[in-house]
């Protein structure tokens, strides 16, 4: 099963609970800012590991993250 | 590819005002949640109270009414009592429900007011800047307890679902925390079994959420969330307190056998 995670970088808030969710560590952090001063994260996309469980939406408090799953 | 997790339907899309790695969001995501599996969100009625939450009318896309600091299940009985066929939530924090709003809420409880109550223990009053709040645990550094709470000064945190668990009008308590994916889902559960409880009629439930205060416990979120496993389960232990429905279906069973 493949899947495919959205980050909206205007509603991230740099908590981090997304990064200790994500059982195969797609997530990672960034130096980037938002107009609102955080620094969202990331998905690193090139493995094609994410299996879209959806682990990392539940968790994230600001609903920033949408899941796909084919 | 096929969409399988987003923003609730019943989810405004405003950015939340909340702290990062704040509780107060993922309960206000799992009660839109429910109420779009439950397909409640025109007859639902939510009532918010003072505190973090405060602006939670800004979130959620139903009726929402502002109730005086703590009055929530008194302004949700009110609600109730005139409108029975609507769905009715009051959602309020430690100070506003275990402090300055523990007579309304306990004697609602105690009239088994058919509402749900949705109550946010984050052990510290969060909006005013982290001073101790009645759930604060023994030892707990706030601004007003800098060398930690201690029983002889300040008291013992208040357990709320034990003691409202104990009112014969209470029907479903359930304490849980939004600490992992798992205590999410969990959590979500329990909300969605008040909500039923309320539909079907069977009186007051309340849900008591373990929510972590990433900015007054001074502590990073993911920190935060691992203090709530360690110390504060500890002193709230997890789990179903009162269980009326199913009390009475085990109670069925047995008069069948």
């Amino acid at each position: 099963m493949s899947g495919h995670i959205i980050i909206d970088r205007e509603l991230c808030k740099e908590c981090h609970l997304c990064i200790q969710a994500c059982k195969k560590g797609l997530i990672i952090p960034s130096h980037e800012y938002n107009s609102r001063g955080y620094r969202p994260v990331c998905f690193k996309k090139e493995g094609k590991e994410c299996t879209g469980c959806a682990l990392c939406a539940i968790t994230c408090p600001d609903i920033a993250i949408e899941v796909y799953r084919e | 590819m096929k969409k399988v997790f987003g923003r609730p339907k019943s989810m405004k899309a405003n950015i939340f005002h909340y702290c990062a790695g704040c509780g107060h969001s993922i309960a206000h995501r799992l009660i839109a949640e429910v109420i779009d599996e439950l397909d409640i969100r025109g007859i639902t009625i939510g009532v918010p109270p003072a505190g973090c939450a405060v602006l939670a009318y800004n979130y959620f896309d139903v009726d929402m009414i502002e109730a005086q600091h703590g009055r929530g299940p008194a302004m949700a009985t009110g609600i109730k009592r005139v409108l029975p066929d609507r769905i009715v939530f009051s959602y309020q924090g430690d100070g506003d429900l275990a402090a300055i709003g523990i007579a309304e809420s306990f004697h609602a409880a105690n009239r088994g007011e058919n509402i749900t109550v949705i109550f946010i223990n984050n052990a510290v009053y969060g909006m005013t800047g982290g001073q101790m709040a009645p759930t604060s645990i023994l030892g707990q550094k706030t601004t007003t307890s800098p060398t930690g709470r201690q029983s002889v000064l300040e008291g013992h945190p208040i357990r709320v679902s034990e003691i409202f668990s104990l009112l014969p009008g209470t029907t479903y308590i359930e304490r849980c925390t939004v600490n992992s994916p798992a205590s999410i889902l969990r959590t979500k559960k329990a909300i969605r079994k008040a909500f039923q409880c309320q539909i079907d009629g069977l009186g007051f439930s309340l849900i008591e959420i373990l929510s972590p205060c990433p900015t007054n416990w001074k502590m990073t979120p993911v920190d935060s969330c691992r203090w709530i496993d360690e110390a504060m389960s500890k002193e709230f232990p997890l789990g179903i307190l009162k269980d009326v429905p199913a009390e009475q279906k085990k109670g069925e069973r047995r008069h069948a056998g």
